[in-house]
């Protein structure tokens, strides 16, 4: 078996889900190679030669790979598919991007937002929100998506050597005009070891910033919101924690103010110990929480900010 | 210009799904069906643009079972012109599916292709950057901004990290994210009238597509549970089992 896995970075970091991915990849079982393509991403194809259990780096580097386009970027792993039987990458937005597309120019099935491996053809991977887990098999040459949430992060201690591969001549029918990103200092929400949630209750930005936020860095957390809370403006959309958003699974979350709608709470399943703080007593999420707190999260996010503060 | 709009009928984003205990799907008999929520956002972005004058109409599909027929009248009642229906007794896979759609593109000539991002049954998240792929049009996923200008079109997807702008040349695909827009409730002379709007009925098999799965579902299970949790009566005493039980802090 000889399996590709798409490296997923922003052509100067090499992202940790790339990191778990590969863990996966090792898996299902055989030779690893990495492909890093972007422009001027040689730091990333050396650190992606660091990665423990990686046989290969492909470091496929142009200018029109520079925003990593899905257009551009299906059509360089389908010029190099050929010696692979296995073809993946973390379910990101790149990559949730870029594999169907490679899996459709190759005449096979995607196989979506993996959680566990169960062989070298076999997976689990969950639907309906997470509420149904659905195993599935391959038969034979295959392209998956990671939720890269459900694998830990494979060591750095590797060595592999780097490959410059050619690029085809690609041009696109979609032309990057912006990435309008948020940066921030506070931990990458995904791989979170802690995070803070606010819903629409909080009922403006101005106090999602005044009681959610200080929580969230008196804890060192990643700042999440749910759906509504996102499109009512509280939060940017990067944020939004769900079936839809992103998937987490930290060692503490802590939802304020949000009801536990199934969307909401199909992102959080993974998380060790849930709080919930609600001034309703019948609200979904405590039927969820490990612990649930009722009253009104006016008071009680900062009190509980005041509290482990001290 | 032509819009084509696939539409898929699931479950209820509402109703709580149940595995069957045999472990061979997930129940869906007496459960609500409704409009899978991003396709209805599909729905109304091309009726806008209709109504805009930016479109000259708005063409909706569906795959699947015959009752989807429902779901192509809630289209129509929010403003659909008309609509096809592809029966098949069986799921069809994404791929089947995007391979369906290039036919049905081949026959309408659309200028645009609006797709939900995700069907909230599978989950997959495949079905538009498929057709694109197999189309050579251009894509912009999880759209919460689209502009029409002319022969491109101008979209504002969600990745992750925050936002990226992309310009398409048209024909192209895009696929929604719920802030795209807010669908509109369809008015009852609205339902009525889509009651008599023109509907194509054929069998998938008629194509020429394949339409068997790639795929093996061995079975569907329930997700592990989580043991059940407490009430705390006070921050102390939550800050004290979240130090001293759950050792989180
Ligand atoms: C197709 C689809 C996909 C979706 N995907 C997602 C997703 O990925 N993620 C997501 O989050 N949502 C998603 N949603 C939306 C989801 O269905 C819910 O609408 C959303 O999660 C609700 O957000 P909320 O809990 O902030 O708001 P509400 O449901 O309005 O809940 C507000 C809660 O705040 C509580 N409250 C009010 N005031 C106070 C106070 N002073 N103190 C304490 N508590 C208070 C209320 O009791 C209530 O429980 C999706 C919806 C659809 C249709």
């Amino acid at each position: 078996m000889k399996i590709l896995l798409l490296a997923e970075h922003d052509n100067q970091t090499l992202s940790p889900h790339t990191a778990r991915a590969l863990t996966a990849a090792r898996q299902i079982g055989g030779e690893v190679h990495l492909l890093v393509a972007g422009q001027g991403c040689g730091h990333v194809a050396e650190a992606a030669a660091r990665l423990s259990g990686v046989a290969k780096v492909l470091h496929a580097d142009a200018p029109a790979l520079a925003h990593q386009l899905a257009e551009l970027l299906s059509e360089l792993i389908v010029s190099v598919a050929d010696g692979y039987d296995t073809l993946l990458a973390p379910a990101t937005s790149t990559g949730k991007n870029v594999m169907p597309r490679v899996a459709a120019l190759l005449d096979l099935m995607q196989v979506s937002d993996i959680i566990a491996v169960d062989g070298p053809n076999s997976f689990r991977r969950p639907i309906y929100a997470g509420n149904a887990i659905e195993h599935v098999e391959t038969s034979g040459k295959q392209v998956i998506t990671v939720r890269t949430t459900a694998f830990v992060p494979a060591d750095t201690e590797g060595a592999a050597p780097i490959e410059q591969i050619s690029v085809p001549d690609l041009a696109s029918p979609a032309e990057w005009i912006e990435d309008i990103t948020v940066t921030t200092e506070r931990p990458e929400l995904t791989s979170a070891k802690r995070v803070v949630s606010g819903g629409r209750s909080l009922g403006s930005k101005e106090k999602f910033d005044a009681v959610i936020l200080p929580l969230a860095d008196a804890l060192g957390a990643a700042v999440g919101a749910s759906r509504d809370a996102v499109d009512e403006g509280f939060a940017p959309n990067d944020w939004q924690v769900g079936q839809t958003g992103k998937t987490v699974a930290p060692e503490l979350y802590i939802a304020c103010g949000i009801s536990g709608a199934i969307q909401h709470v199909a992102g959080i399943k993974d998380a060790k110990v849930i709080v919930a703080i609600n001034s309703d007593p019948e609200a979904p999420i405590f039927k969820l929480a490990d612990y649930a707190l009722v009253g009104d999260l006016f008071e009680l996010v900062p009190e509980l900010t005041r509290a482990v503060s001290k | 210009m032509k819009i084509l709009v696939p539409v898929k009928r699931a479950i209820d984003y509402k109703v709580t799904i149940r595995v069957k205990p045999d472990g061979s799907g997930v129940d869906t008999d007496n459960v609500k069906m409704s409009m899978n929520p991003f396709d209805e956002i599909a729905v109304e972005q091309a009726v806008r643009l209709k109504e805009a004058g930016q479109a000259s109409e708005v063409v909706v599909v569906s795959i699947g079972s015959p009752k989807a027929e429902d779901t192509i009248r809630t289209a129509m009642a929010i403003g659909a012109d008309r609509g096809m229906l592809l029966t098949h007794d069986t799921a069809v896979e994404p791929l089947a599916v995007a391979k369906l759609l290039v036919k049905l593109v081949e026959e309408e000539q659309p200028g645009l292709v609006i797709l939900g991002k995700q069907a909230i049954d599978n989950d997959a998240n495949q079905t538009g950057q498929m057709l694109s792929a197999l189309l050579g049009w251009g894509q912009a996923t999880s759209a919460a901004e689209l502009v029409v200008d002319g022969d491109s079109a101008t979209v504002t997807s969600e990745i992750d990290g925050g936002l990226q702008k992309l310009r398409l040349t048209l024909p192209a695909i895009v696929t929604t994210e719920l802030g795209l827009n807010q669908p509109r409730n369809a008015t009852l002379p609205n339902v009525i009238k889509a009651k008599k709007k023109p509907l194509d009925v054929r069998e998938a098999s008629s194509l020429g597509v394949d339409l068997d799965p790639r795929l093996k579902v061995t079975k569907v299970t329930e997700p592990p549970a989580r043991k059940s949790g407490i009430q705390v009566n006070s921050v102390e005493e939550l800050v004290a089992k979240l130090r001293d039980e759950a050792q989180v802090l």
